[in-house]
């Protein structure tokens, strides 16, 4: 099935991946040592499922993120300049250094914004896809949220509504197995998020977050019926964060075993990825390597871009509460 | 007597009444298993078990409906909401059922419900994790707000909200969980075992709902504030070598009305402080009430020092947050009016 797949669009979902792992190690890193204030909820481990959607959309598309924000901006097109400079609070960031990590958006790229605010995003996807349906476009909204988000009440009337309206949107659940240090098992009773669907009258879907093609797939299809005027579906993905819930060390208590995490390490998204692309002859371990070499470049330039980058003006602090 | 810090107290309240009360229960995101993510709530379900201390799903409204219900039903719940700026899912329950309840049936029952909630700023959390949300709470008729400045204060009004009949928000000012601030984030952190009020007795006691505390006496103006503006309108008095009366609210609903009249009247000055936004604040209550009561003793406007008017910003945390230099300022106003 994945040879239907062009290698330009297995490469792009590749180096999307990369950009994410090393960003976010960077990122952890920097907070880690204080460079970086405040918290940051890293998406190592979750790449595929951002990568394997985005490469579907255009900017005209539109997102609404979560608290793990970083991974979605990027795999929607966001550059490491403006988004270092928006974890660092300078002028130069996405949102001038007024949001911050948790919630940095832009409106460009069709990215609604991360949200400090569990289940805060699918009723904004909602009214996005409604607006889209309205204007008679072929444009989807897609929500991104948690397992743990799939408790709020938000989540559950953003559902009955986009069934209700039919509208172009997707629901893509990021299943982790937590909501911050509670396993899945212990905040709800089901073990498949996508199960709660056909209680909204929309499809659930059920797909190996950590396969990017396999995220691929499942997504296009979904967003295939949605420009199609077939409404809305629950994409559910399930995938592993790597490290803990808030940045790297977490706050270093034990709630999940080593062998769990190292399992789930050992189907990563990107070695897999790399696996394949080497398999099929489209990218060698060498060209991989440089890949990462130059993504590494990259985001290395971003962190001087932001650290460089004046800070906003204690005036601007009261700028933009009102039009 | 022991050394405790705010988180500390608090967990010890929450002990002290699941011990002494087989109704208390505590329920919360994270709050069983983990020990909550500030630990308020640590070893309490390894103590008092799974049906007591109950982890629930991210699921606010779910959290405060439900103990409203477990609250008529003759338990006495003490919900944990994470930070205060994730209770606005559960706002709803607050304000259309919760307050409302013994009014709308004449007394004949109510939830006399607990609702925790870190609030406040000073700890780079933006937006969504620094906000103090009071003045939406005082507003709501039927509901006590409190928000302690201490250890010993919050352990013993922790016991007496979980022991009131009435529903209380009780508000945990996160930034002195673990010491008293006073506003200068380039300061050494201050732990509570060198302050006063880090002296928590082990045991029960309590702290009335309804009292003020004059945290300092003083003869040239009055500063009225609560939590973390405590400690800092304690720094910017001593820098301007004013003698203020401090005045530590404690509680916003019951206020105490009589011990703020005492001061005003005797130092007819006065300077409003808080970390919530200005416009429609608690402080505009604070104000209005000195001028209804205190107006003939009044020798020059009341002052108030607030969070600016805008979201809280990720940026420039430290010109958003009323610190020492805003403060100062305000007294030296209040002090050479008139
Ligand atoms: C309304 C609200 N409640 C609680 C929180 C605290 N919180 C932040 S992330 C999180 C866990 C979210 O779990 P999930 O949706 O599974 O996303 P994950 O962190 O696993 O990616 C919680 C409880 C919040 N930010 N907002
Ligand atoms: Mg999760």
């Amino acid at each position: 099935m994945s040879k239907q797949i062009s290698d330009e669009v297995l490469l792009d979902i590749h180096r999307r991946m990369v950009r994410i792992r090393i960003f976010e190690e960077t990122a952890g890193k920097l907070a880690e040592d204080g460079k970086i204030p405040g918290a940051l909820h890293l998406y190592v481990g979750e790449e595929a499922v951002a990568c394997g959607v985005m490469v579907h959309l255009s900017n005209k598309d539109w997102i609404t993120s979560t608290h793990r924000g970083h991974g979605h901006l990027i795999a929607k097109g966001g550059e490491f300049d403006r988004m270092f400079a928006e974890l660092f609070g300078r002028s130069t960031g996405y949102c001038k250094g007024k949001g911050g990590s948790m919630h940095v958006s832009n409106l460009d790229l069709g990215m609604l914004g991360a949200n400090g605010i569990v289940g805060g995003g699918p009723p904004i996807a909602v009214g996005a896809g409604f607006s889209n349906k309205f204007r008679k476009t072929k444009n989807v909204s897609i929500s991104f949220f948690g397992d743990g988000a799939s408790n709020e009440g938000a989540f559950h009337e953003a559902a009955n509504m986009a069934a209700l309206y039919k509208l172009p949107v997707i629901f893509v659940c990021e299943n982790n197995g937590y909501g911050e240090y509670t396993p899945q098992a212990n905040h709800q009773a089901i073990v498949d998020v996508a199960d709660r669907a056909s209680g909204y009258g929309m499809p659930g879907v059920i797909v190996d977050g950590m396969d990017a093609v396999a995220v691929y797939e499942a997504a296009g299809e979904a967003i295939e019926r949605a420009r199609n005027g077939e409404g809305p579906t629950l994409l559910e993905c399930k995938t592993y964060r790597y490290y803990d819930h808030v940045g790297v060390r977490g706050m270093g208590m034990t709630y999940r075993t080593d062998e769990e995490v190292e399992y789930w390490k050992g189907r990563d998204p990107i070695d897999m990825m790399e696996a394949r692309l080497a398999e099929q002859g489209i990218l060698s371990k060498k060209d991989a390597e440089a890949i990462h070499e130059e993504v590494t470049k990259q985001v290395q330039a971003g962190v001087e871009f932001a650290e460089s980058s004046p800070m906003p003006t204690p005036e601007s602090l009261l700028e933009d509460v009102y039009a | 007597m022991p050394q405790m810090n705010m988180i500390q107290a608090l967990n010890s309240a929450m002990d002290i009444m699941l011990g002494r009360d087989p109704g208390v229960i505590v329920i919360g995101e994270d709050v069983g298993y983990f020990g909550g993510v500030f630990r308020t709530t640590d070893g309490l379900q390894r103590k008092y078990g799974e049906h007591r201390v109950i982890d629930a799903p991210i699921a606010e409204g779910g959290i405060i409906g439900s103990v409203i219900g477990m609250g008529v039903n003759g338990l006495r719940p003490v919900a944990e909401i994470q930070f205060a700026d994730y209770i606005y899912p559960g706002f709803d329950q607050i304000a259309s059922q919760l307050a409302k309840l013994r009014y709308r049936t004449a007394g004949e029952f109510c939830a006399p419900v607990t609702i925790r909630s870190p609030c406040g700023g000073g700890i780079r959390g933006g937006q969504t994790h620094s906000q103090s949300p009071e003045g939406l709470f005082t507003h709501i008729c039927g509901i006590k707000v409190v928000m302690p400045s201490n250890p010993y204060d919050a352990k013993g009004l922790l016991i007496s909200a979980i022991e009131d009949d009435d529903p209380v928000v009780f508000f945990e000012p996160k930034r002195i969980y673990n010491g008293p601030f006073d506003g200068d984030p380039d300061k050494p952190a201050v732990p509570w075992s060198t302050h006063p009020a880090g002296e928590v007795p082990e045991g029960y006691y309590s702290v009335p709902i309804g009292r003020a505390e004059v945290v300092r006496p003083g003869e040239d103006l009055t500063i009225l504030c609560y939590g973390t503006m405590v400690h800092v309108a304690q720094a910017a008095a001593r820098l301007v070598e004013a003698d203020a009366e401090i005045i530590d609210v404690r509680t916003m609903v019951p206020l105490d009305v009589a011990t703020l009249r005492q001061s005003v009247e005797k130092t007819g000055r006065c300077v409003i402080v808080h970390e919530a936004t200005r416009f429609s604040g608690y402080g505009a209550e604070l104000s209005a009430t000195i001028q209804e009561e205190c107006f003939y003793s009044l020798e020059a406007p009341i002052v108030r020092v607030c969070g600016w008017d805008t979201p809280y910003p990720h940026a420039f945390e430290w010109q958003y947050f009323p610190g020492q230099k805003r403060l100062v300022a305000a007294i030296e106003q209040v002090l050479e009016a008139g």
